[in-house]
């Protein structure tokens, strides 16, 4: 049995993999091979260079600079996006306290704010870059009306004009967005979790904080992990890109203070005429997201538990 | 759980994830992968005099315009007038925002259209269209007779500077600027009177201006903070008032000393003396180029470098009585090389005949009926800017932006400076020299001696690196 078992898999498999071969695969060994040459992206012709992209990528002060807010994007908007979420989502579920006759239940009006929290979600990402960009406006926007309103004045600033604070402030939008969608998927899970779990820690006296570590989260492990290298992906590909592409044109922000990698790529293909370039780009993209997945697979191993 | 074991969760988890990064890292790029180009050009027909290029009567056109802040009716109404000679032809006009991302897959395939409107945000990189032999030189067009006057050819019915603006390094003209834009540093006539001064034509003035202008909490400049670009506009012609039309040759050449001549000290020196005196509107580095054409249309500051496409992409925050003006840069001091009046003017809206197409002939006579005055006049009319074409205003009431622009050409004479770095070197120009190094110093982040320093460590570099192709005047 142990020996037939990948044939076995395979044979279910064949349709979706065939697909799966000629429009994923394929296109990443094209780019591959596009990366080893001086392929313009707006001629046919084009000549194998080895490795002169790869050489030209180490010195390019403007990649390494994308290649670090892509790692910041990747170490922290996960963090602080799936924090956060957690954190919402046990408040809606479990951190309200002996309501309605049950032990376990949301904090007051909960049911609405799950509805509030997952409001960015129907958004389109092109129209919350642009809501944001005027809410940043530095002369006419809502944000230093704001400071102004409340006495802080002196930290009014143009956000995304200014290299120290537009990256967060482009990272603050990116969180604002995706936040509800993992509400929502930590509510779900946690709705799963027996409630007996719950009314067996309240009755050991344990406080909110206790339950959440001790009980939800570990509960939740799986779905924390997903969400992980869900928001990664997004904080790497499409997502960043776009946001970055509207709110900070520039392009990439004052003193590249907000050039991500796909932007990068995009740029260089798009507007240099360096196709070629770009795909070598879109290579080292592509090595950074397998080695984070990788890395958060393997970190996140761990016992299962089953109930 | 054992690590031998397939899970279906892994299997299919870490699917996911491979599929998940490859789609939109690569699958983008490829999409346009190249594809062989088979030269299928229609035949040329009998050149007459009517028919001077030679154009096949019956063979279809395909032009692709850009949906710019110019539209497309006037490529339409040109599209008519090649109908009406060529009753049989079967034209097509298209027009879109994003140039590169339709037409470079036609490029790859080797099936470009016959003409193209090469402009916009996504304008395909010249420098490398030229370098791959893409495109078609349009010398036979311009020694043809023009469709006014049978006895002047087309080159001698354009303005000064067209023709040297589509060549790259030689003799053959790859590239037709239908616009005519000029550049300078633009203002309301009305505000001015209000605080009672004059365009101010020294430098030494124009700090008393801005500082009238401060009393009346008014600041003296504003600009497109997020594209620092524009700066360039009315910076660039300084340059070369104070040091004479070499210092911007060198800038283009990328020359090891072109960031240290003293005309571009003086000049960075004069424009970052504005922001230390508290000249330049708050806000201004986080502006974009709308945002701040409206803070100067509402009155909030007096100048803004930018170009003669302003007029009409201002039209709606602008006021009835604000009386638009474009002026040439004011200069240093009486010691400046060139006098007041020292202005960029040059081509904009650049038209290409793809080496590819079917109907390049076609392509070109369109762009002869184009640069008639008929079409020209037109074209003048519907969005208020300049053509290539030399003259064609006669009659027409301008506007008083381009009135002025029109008049600011007329006073500059042969004084007409076009740095070619902004058309030749893109990503320098853009985001390195412009983002990068006077964006942060007009913010106050950096001084005009760190600008210069690092303007010409990004000159030294682009000079130094193959992948880009190098021009000289």
């Amino acid at each position: 049995m142990e020996h037939g078992k990948y044939r076995f898999i395979v044979g279910f498999l064949i349709v979706p993999l065939t697909i799966y071969t000629v429009f994923v695969i394929w296109p990443f060994v094209q780019s591959i091979y596009y990366s080893f040459t001086d392929w313009t992206g707006l001629s046919p012709d084009f000549e194998m260079v080895g490795f002169d992209n790869y050489i030209k990528l180490f010195s390019d002060d403007v990649f390494w600079k994308s290649l670090q807010h892509s790692l910041l994007f990747l170490l922290l908007l996960p963090l602080v996006t799936i924090s956060l979420a957690l954190f919402f989502a046990f408040m809606i579920n479990v951190g309200g306290r002996r309501r309605k006759n049950s032990a376990v239940s949301g904090v007051r009006g909960s049911s609405f704010y799950k509805i509030v929290y997952f409001f960015p979600q129907v958004l389109s990402i092109a129209i919350v870059a642009l809501l944001f960009r005027f809410a940043y406006n530095p002369r006419s926007g809502s944000l230093n009306a704001a400071l102004d309103a409340v006495g802080l004045s002196a930290l009014k600033t143009a956000w995304l004009g200014n290299p120290e604070t537009a990256l967060w402030a482009v990272m603050a939008v990116m969180v604002w967005c995706t936040v509800g969608f993992f509400v929502v998927l930590f509510s779900a899970a946690m709705t799963s979790i027996p409630r007996d779990y719950y009314e067996a820690a309240l009755l050991d006296g344990a406080d909110r904080i206790t339950t959440f570590f001790r009980i939800t989260l570990p509960l939740l492990w799986d779905t924390v992990q997903s969400g992980w290298i869900y928001m990664g992906i997004l904080a790497l590909g499409a997502e960043a890109f776009a946001v970055v592409q509207i709110m900070t044109t520039g392009p990439g922000g004052p003193a590249y203070a907000t050039t991500v990698l796909p932007l990068y790529v995009y740029l260089k293909a798009f507007r240099d005429g360096q196709a070629a370039y770009a795909t070598t780009i879109g290579v080292a993209l592509l090595v950074v997201t397998l080695a984070f997945a990788a890395v958060v697979l393997k970190l996140g191993r761990r016992e299962r538990l089953e109930y | 759980m054992g690590s031998n074991h397939v899970n279906r969760r892994d299997l299919i988890k870490q699917a996911a994830a491979a599929g998940l990064i490859a789609v939109p890292a690569m699958g983008a790029l490829t999409s346009c992968a190249s594809g062989s180009g088979e030269d299928n050009k229609v035949d040329k027909g009998k050149k007459t005099k009517d028919n001077p290029l030679g154009v096949n009567k019956s063979a279809p056109l395909e032009v692709y315009i850009f949906d710019g802040g110019f539209g497309t009716k006037y490529a339409k109404d040109a599209q008519a007038v090649y109908e009406k000679n060529f009753p049989k032809a079967k034209t097509k006009l298209k027009s879109t925002q994003k140039i590169q991302s339709v037409l470079q897959p036609r490029f790859n395939g080797g099936t470009p259209p016959d003409l193209i409107d090469n402009s916009g945000a996504e304008q395909m990189d010249m420098g490398v269209l030229v370098g791959k032999k893409q495109l078609t030189d349009l010398t036979e067009l311009l020694d043809a007779p023009s469709i006014d006057d049978p006895n002047k050819k087309v080159r001698d019915t354009l303005r000064p500077g067209v023709v040297e603006m589509g060549q790259f390094d030689g003799k053959p003209v790859w590239i037709l600027y239908y616009a005519y834009t000029v550049y300078g540093v633009w203002y309301s006539q009305k505000a001015l009177d209000k605080l009672d001064v004059e365009y101010p034509e020294n430098w030494d003035d124009m700090l008393s201006v801005c500082a009238k202008a401060k009393k009346k909490g008014m600041a003296g400049w504003t600009y497109a903070g997020k594209f620092p670009y524009y700066l360039p506009f009315s910076l660039y012609p300084f340059m070369a008032k104070i040091g004479g039309p070499e210092v911007l040759n060198k800038i283009d050449n990328l020359e090891p000393d072109a960031w240290k001549q003293p005309a571009v000290k003086a000049a960075l020196e004069a424009y970052y003396e504005l922001y230390k005196k508290g000249y330049v509107l708050d806000g201004t580095p986080g502006l974009d180029h709308i945002e701040s054409q409206t803070a100067w249309n509402e009155g909030k500051a007096l100048f803004i470098p930018n170009g003669s496409w302003v007029e009409n992409e201002a039209k709606k925050t602008t006021p009835k009585d604000f009386e638009m003006r474009v002026a040439a840069p004011s200069g240093l001091d009486s010691g400046d090389k060139l006098p007041f009046g020292t202005l960029w003017a040059s081509g904009g809206e650049p038209f290409i005949v793809p080496a590819k197409a079917k109907n390049p002939t076609g392509g070109m006579e369109q762009l002869r009926i184009m640069l008639g005055e008929a079409s020209s006049k037109n074209f003048t009319k519907q969005v208020s800017s300049l053509t290539s074409f030399n003259g064609g205003t006669e009659g027409l009431s301008l506007p008083p932006g381009l009135k002025s622009a029109v008049d600011a050409l007329e006073k500059a004479g042969k004084n007409i400076v076009n740095p070619r770095i902004q058309d030749w070197y893109v990503a320098l120009q853009k985001e390195k020299i412009g983002v990068a190094c006077l964006g942060e110093m007009m913010a106050g982040r950096m001084t005009p001696a760190e600008a210069m320093k690092k303007a010409q460590k990004f000159t030294d570099e682009a000079r130094e690196d193959d992948s880009i192709t190098h021009y000289k005047h």
